[in-house]
């Protein structure tokens, strides 16, 4: 193999791997809060990627032309949509069920996966179809033979490590972060030094849910091809990336996310059928999590003993 | 014994007085043939046009002077569903007085019937389904059919992109029986053509992500790409090859042909090439003879895809009957020897598995976002040509 083929196969695998961490920077989040696993965030990145496609399609309509002004309206609508959409998920399923036990969160937020998935592909016209994602970012394309280097693909990974940046600067450097990490370390002690927790919930809410969103329109801009059931493998994908992460740890989620996209490649370039690749990507997650139950980067305070 | 040739010999000769007379033929002896399909449940439409056209093959014969017998069709509903379809098939099977059957639009019924037609030693000719095995599983005499398979797909697949000088394939197929199928009896005509098959890759039928595979496909720089699976999936390939910067033909098979393949993929469509089993009505043979006869009955359904199959399925039949007689061994017999036969549906030959080798594939390839039969396209002509055509 020749290093610009393996060139491509890394960039192949940064691509899909940007994707993974954003969703699985979620599933942390929404551990890290609540101690809750929220299965329809899978579902909530499909219904960004439909929201910022119904957003284009209308721009199309109302004779806008730029789309550098249209990708920008599309990711800015969409996040805010989904924003809401976590916090009304959190205030109305998620909060409710606080004191009750943690496998009916897990069940509830399973079947509004189901609800959010099937609602796009009833109620989006043709929404069953798999529909083409408009290519907005620059075309230009470097040719190096095995390796083509595109233009489009440096811009989201650059936009997704600023997203990813930006969340941490979020969470290490401002109040609000401070608010959110005292939140999941401790509740009580947070509540008594005058934390609102249950703002601070919603607002962590729309933050992960947000940056579903940003996956969401990442995946239609990379695939240039959306539909209604991409949400439900992102969001398995997600889920194994947070867990051998480590729930409740943001690096170990991107960690996760670009691990899990790494086995991927590699199980396709292995010797064997690449049939088998996700059965090689998932077998590893399961030796991993025997390996280390808690992922790779614990969180730093385990209320287990 | 005496008895009955004289009154068979009596009947024949009131039947041509009454001929002669121009009365019905009410003397004719009866004849019972039969029909199954999907009647009910999702795939009905074409149950019925497979029904309404076996009726007509039967109608059109009994209105025929030269007729020897009269004929009465037997209908039974599989619902396409395995399970029902084994007890209506054992019900006509076990019913001596039938003499043969046209049966089954669904592969997974005709697949599971086969074994009882062959206890009964029931002729049947399939007129709808498409799975390889139906015939070829076992050597059955009983067991034909008169529309093609994935086999003759793959075979004109094969053709066509040899014919157009492409000598190297990559294949990518689903890992349903479906897609492996495909791959197995296109990789088989390809290479049987001197062309040459680079790398082969199993994917999920929902599978998102396939830069990776695509990647070593390009490395492997194939002038053809081949896909063996449904529409989907294929749209994924596609826009990802493309973003790849792989020029090679977009290969496809009868899974993409669907509007829901151009809508998803846009200009990005066009050149891809495609292949279904049977042909639009209007462009077989006798299809403007058949749609002439099948409006005239003013059935409440249209023939449907496979209507004329079934059509010519039950002709053969009964044109067998007419020549041997209402026998089922002789039937099996006779049909074992079905050569060039002319029908509606072109010529019909059955190999030593009772399949049909002459099955019409139609061909096309994506024009200005429509599936175009290859030989009305451009490409055709050559005034488009397909990436690396010669």
């Amino acid at each position: 193999m020749d290093g610009w083929l393996l060139a491509q196969y890394v960039m192949n695998g940064l691509m899909l791997g940007m994707v993974y961490a954003l969703v699985a920077v979620g599933f942390t989040l929404f551990f890290g809060v609540l101690d809750i696993i929220k299965f329809s965030h899978g579902d909530v990145v499909t219904v960004g990627a439909f929201t910022a496609l119904a957003c284009y399609v209308g721009m199309q309509a109302a004779g806008v032309a730029s789309p550098t002004f249209e990708l920008i309206v599309m990711v800015v609508v969409s996040t805010l949509a989904m924003a809401f959409l976590g916090i009304l998920i959190a205030r109305y399923l998620v909060m409710p069920l606080r004191s009750a036990p943690a496998l009916n969160t897990l069940l509830i937020t399973l079947m509004l996966g189901t609800v959010l998935r099937e609602a796009v592909r009833l109620f989006y016209p043709q929404g069953a179809n798999p529909k083409p994602f408009p290519a907005l970012l620059p075309k230009g394309a470097i040719d190096f033979g095995g390796f083509l280097l595109r233009l489009d693909n440096v811009i989201m990974l650059a936009a997704g490590v600023l997203v990813i940046v930006g969340l941490q600067l979020l969470l290490n450097r401002t109040k609000l972060g401070l608010a959110i990490r005292a939140v999941a370390q401790d509740e009580e002690t947070a509540r008594t030094m005058g934390v609102n927790f249950t703002a601070i919930v919603l607002i962590t809410f729309a933050i992960g849910s947000g940056l579903a969103a940003v996956a969401g329109v990442m995946n239609g801009l990379y695939y240039n091809e959306i539909n209604f059931s991409i949400g439900l493998y992102l969001g398995v994908i997600g889920f194994s990336a947070a867990i051998i992460g480590g729930l409740g740890s943001i690096y170990g989620a991107i960690l996760g996310g670009f691990m899990f996209a790494a086995l991927q490649t590699i199980g396709t370039v292995m010797p064997f059928a690449s049939a088998y690749k996700d059965v090689f990507a998932f077998a590893v997650v399961i030796a991993i999590m025997a390996w280390r139950p808690t992922g790779l980067i614990q969180e730093k305070i385990s209320e287990r003993v | 014994m005496k008895k009955v040739s004289l009154f068979a010999a009596l009947s024949l000769g009131v039947g041509l007085v009454a001929l002669a007379g121009g009365a019905p033929a009410v003397a004719k002896d009866k004849v019972k043939v039969g029909f199954i399909g999907p009647l009910t449940g999702g795939v009905s439409a074409n149950g019925l046009g497979g029904r309404n056209s076996t009726d007509l093959a039967v109608r059109l014969r009994n209105a025929d002077p030269k007729a020897k017998y009269e004929y009465e069709l037997v209908v039974l509903d599989d619902e396409c569903k395995p399970n029902v379809a084994v007890q209506v098939a054992t019900k006509m099977a076990a019913d001596r007085s039938i003499i043969a059957a046209a049966t089954h639009y669904c592969s997974a019924t005709a697949i599971a019937t086969v074994d009882v037609y062959h206890r009964f030693n029931f002729p049947v000719i399939v007129w709808g389904a498409v799975l390889p095995d139906i015939t070829y599983r076992n050597k059955y005499a009983e067991i034909h059919r008169v529309n093609g398979t994935m086999i003759n797909q793959n075979d004109a697949n094969a053709e066509l992109i040899t014919k157009l000088g492409y000598k190297t394939a990559a294949v990518i197929h689903d890992t349903t029986d479906y897609g492996k199928g495909h791959n197995e009896y296109f990789s088989k005509a390809f290479t049987k053509l001197g062309g040459k098959i680079l790398g082969t890759f199993g994917v999920t039928a929902d599978q998102q992500d396939f830069t990776a595979e695509l990647t070593q496909i390009k490395s492997l720089n194939p002038e053809v790409v081949y896909f063996g699976g449904l529409t989907p999936i294929g749209v994924r390939i596609r826009s990802q090859m493309d973003k790849l910067g792989i020029k090679a033909v977009f290969d496809g098979t009868s899974g993409i042909v669907s509007d829901a393949f151009i809508q998803g993929l846009g200009p990005l469509a066009e050149g891809a090439l495609a292949f279904r089993e049977g042909a639009s009505t209007e462009k077989l043979p006798g299809g403007k003879f058949f749609m002439e006869k099948y409006n005239a009955q003013k059935y409440d359904n249209p023939p449907e895809a496979y209507g004329a199959f079934a059509f010519a399925a039950m002709n053969l039949i009964l044109d067998t009957i007419e020549k041997v007689g209402p026998d089922r061994k002789k039937v099996i017999d006779d049909l074992s020897k079905v050569k060039d036969v002319d029908s509606i549906v072109g010529k019909i030959t059955f190999d030593d598995h009772g399949q049909n080798t002459v099955a019409v594939i139609t061909k096309y390839v994506v024009q200005d976002g429509k599936f175009v039969e290859w030989e009305d396209s451009e490409y055709a002509t050559g005034k488009r040509k397909l990436p690396g055509q010669k």
